[in-house]
């Protein structure tokens, strides 16, 4: 039996706006417990939320980045629940009315190209944080009224892959608006996943199942593997799939039934009757949207077309718009776009990656690395020697004053090479022989040499060409 | 008395509110809630032919604030109001975790 699989993921984003989305506390993580709370967000009786202008416009860069059509008459509604981390026993969200609706992003398969779409997103507050213990839980509402951005795909996603795909380009869009972090790790991005297969040629949709405990996109990518291929299993051997909770575990890689699911959920939603509805004016999503920087796909062709840079290099240089500012900021100072990919991807990344930094902490600017760049282009340094004048700018020194100021300055003068050469050839004869009688190696040994009595700063290309001249002479 | 509303139907919403009625309650509660959606009713009584559905009545727009923080350093007051509290948090009984994300 041959099936189809369906995924449909649902992606919360927490906004780095200020103030929290209904109330004016801080939204700041680090803080000591419940301070970062007012009356507002302990939802005490007779207080009234305002809606934070800020959250609004994120909702509407969010909707433009993922080319959605912005909901002008928009509304909040209620959703009702109870549990501790939410004090009102409703959380203020919008369902008929979402700030978004049909949007796509387009993303690669190996080399596949295809459009997934967006169903809605909407905008909405956060809970708080529950800590368990044996007899008691502990209620941290710092998070409570946090913005969040939810983003709903069409089932439009047909593999495990895709969905990584799919996550990875929603991601990198939102990033580069600089609404959200976006990092999982940090809870500023997280992830539903539901999945469901059918054998090829049915119409309807088989039963699907909820994925939680998905902390990275590999989780969510392996999680749908597991359970793909379970589901599929459960239907050849003529079963039917539960629709259920399933927990995925990081050591084994499978998913564990949590529990069955009774019924559909009763949230009993109505139009919030304390907060007035919104009209988006025409000139407010222009605004916003004439202030959005170049997006990531954009960029890539760019990188591709215009500067010559491969695919892989120029998917790499756009994970964050900070690294790719970066560089087009130092292609700019015309450093050799080629050199300024390979020197972000090798020596910047495995730096941010040792001091677990974002580029933006660090000292490293995009005029000291195309001040580099520009010294290993006109032969002033040897690419060996730009080993230590990275470290030099990566604590903020100019590279052309430290590389004055240590010498480093590589020597290519023909004429001060000569002498050198023709010294290290007459202690040497025993290696003119080896090489006339086709020892390769002899020459390694020469240049080694040389090297070593001009300290490394010999040229190794002119010393190569001097060296071969003399001895074929 | 019309049936507006079922004694299981009620079971469901107090269910949902975290509530328990014996049956005792739910006998004397069902006819209770029947009453006042039967007073609710009275709404649909009005034509409201032609008139547009509308999500509030008020018809004020666009009320927003600027994004600017303001911390009203309330939580000291707040937490001595709660039922109890230890170490900044807010106690509260043994939760069984079903579900730490909302949705």
């Amino acid at each position: 039996m041959n099936f189809e699989t369906t995924i449909g993921l649902e992606v919360h984003i927490e906004l780095k706006t200020h103030s929290k989305i209904f109330s004016p506390s801080p939204v700041a993580y680090g803080a000591e417990t419940n301070a970062n709370t007012n009356v507002i967000d302990w939802g005490y009786p007779g207080v009234l939320p305002t809606t934070n202008k800020g959250v609004v416009a994120d909702g509407i860069i969010a909707a433009l980045a993922l080319h959605a059509t912005v909901e002008q008459h928009t509304h909040f509604d209620r959703k009702n629940y109870f549990y501790p981390d939410n004090p009102k026993a409703y959380q203020i969200t919008q369902s008929d009315k979402p700030i978004g609706h049909d949007g796509w992003v387009e993303v690669d398969v190996d080399g596949v190209k295809k459009k997934i779409g967006i169903s809605e997103m909407h905008i909405e507050e956060d809970a708080g944080k529950n800590t368990h213990e044996r007899d008691y839980s502990y209620v941290d509402l710092n998070r409570q009224g946090t913005p969040l951005i939810e983003i709903v795909s069409k089932p439009d996603i047909a593999s495990p892959a895709e969905a990584y795909a799919y996550l990875e380009a929603l991601r990198q869009r939102i990033q580069f608006t600089g609404i959200s972090d976006v990092k999982m790790e940090e809870g500023s991005m997280r992830v539903d996943v539901n999945i469901s297969v059918r054998p090829v040629g049915q119409e309807k949709f088989g039963t699907k199942t909820e994925l939680k405990n998905l902390n990275s996109f590999n989780y969510v990518q392996r999680g749908l593997e597991y359970e793909e291929k379970r589901q599929q299993q459960v239907l050849m051997a003529g079963g039917a799939v539960q629709q259920e909770t399933r927990r995925f575990d990081e050591k084994t890689g499978e998913t564990i039934l949590m529990r069955v699911k009774a019924g559909a959920d009763d949230y009993r939603y109505f139009p919030e009757p304390d907060l007035p509805a919104l009209n988006i004016s025409d000139e407010w999503i222009k605004e916003l949207g004439d202030a959005m920087p170049e997006m990531p796909t954009k960029r890539r062709e760019r990188y591709v077309n215009e500067l010559g840079l491969t695919d892989y290099d120029a998917m790499v240089i756009t994970q964050t718009k900070e690294m790719s500012d970066f560089f087009d900021a130092t292609v700019a100072l015309k450093a050799d776009p080629k050199m300024a990919a390979n020197y972000l991807q090798g020596d910047v990344n495995a730096f941010l990656n040792d001091n677990h930094v974002d580029l933006q902490a660090t000292k490293l600017t995009p005029d000291n690395l195309a001040g580099m760049i520009n010294l290993i282009s006109d032969g002033t340094i040897s690419s060996k020697m730009a080993k230590k004048v990275f470290k030099a700018i990566t604590n903020g020194e100019e590279p052309k004053a430290f590389v004055e100021a240590h010498g480093l300055v590589q020597l290519s003068d023909p004429a001060k090479l000569q002498p050198i050469i023709d010294d290290v050839l007459d202690a040497n004869p025993q290696s003119i022989e080896d090489f006339n009688n086709g020892k390769k190696r002899a020459v390694g040994y020469l240049v080694g040499q040389i090297m070593k009595q001009t300290h490394g700063q010999a040229n190794p290309q002119v010393v190569n060409q001097l060296l071969m001249t003399a001895l074929k002479q | 008395m019309a049936n507006r509303i079922t004694r299981e139907q009620v079971q469901h919403v107090a269910g949902l509110a975290k509530l328990e009625f014996t049956d005792a309650q739910l006998d004397a509660f069902t006819p209770q809630l029947d009453d006042i959606i039967g007073l609710f009713e009275t709404l649909s009584e009005v034509d409201t032919t032609g008139v547009e559905a509308t999500s509030s009545v008020s018809d004020q727009l666009n009320v927003m604030r600027e994004d600017v923080a303001d911390n009203w350093g309330q939580s000291e007051a707040l937490l001595k109001n709660a039922p109890d509290a230890a170490r900044g948090f807010i106690k509260v009984p043994a939760i069984i975790d079903e579900s730490e994300d909302n949705e």
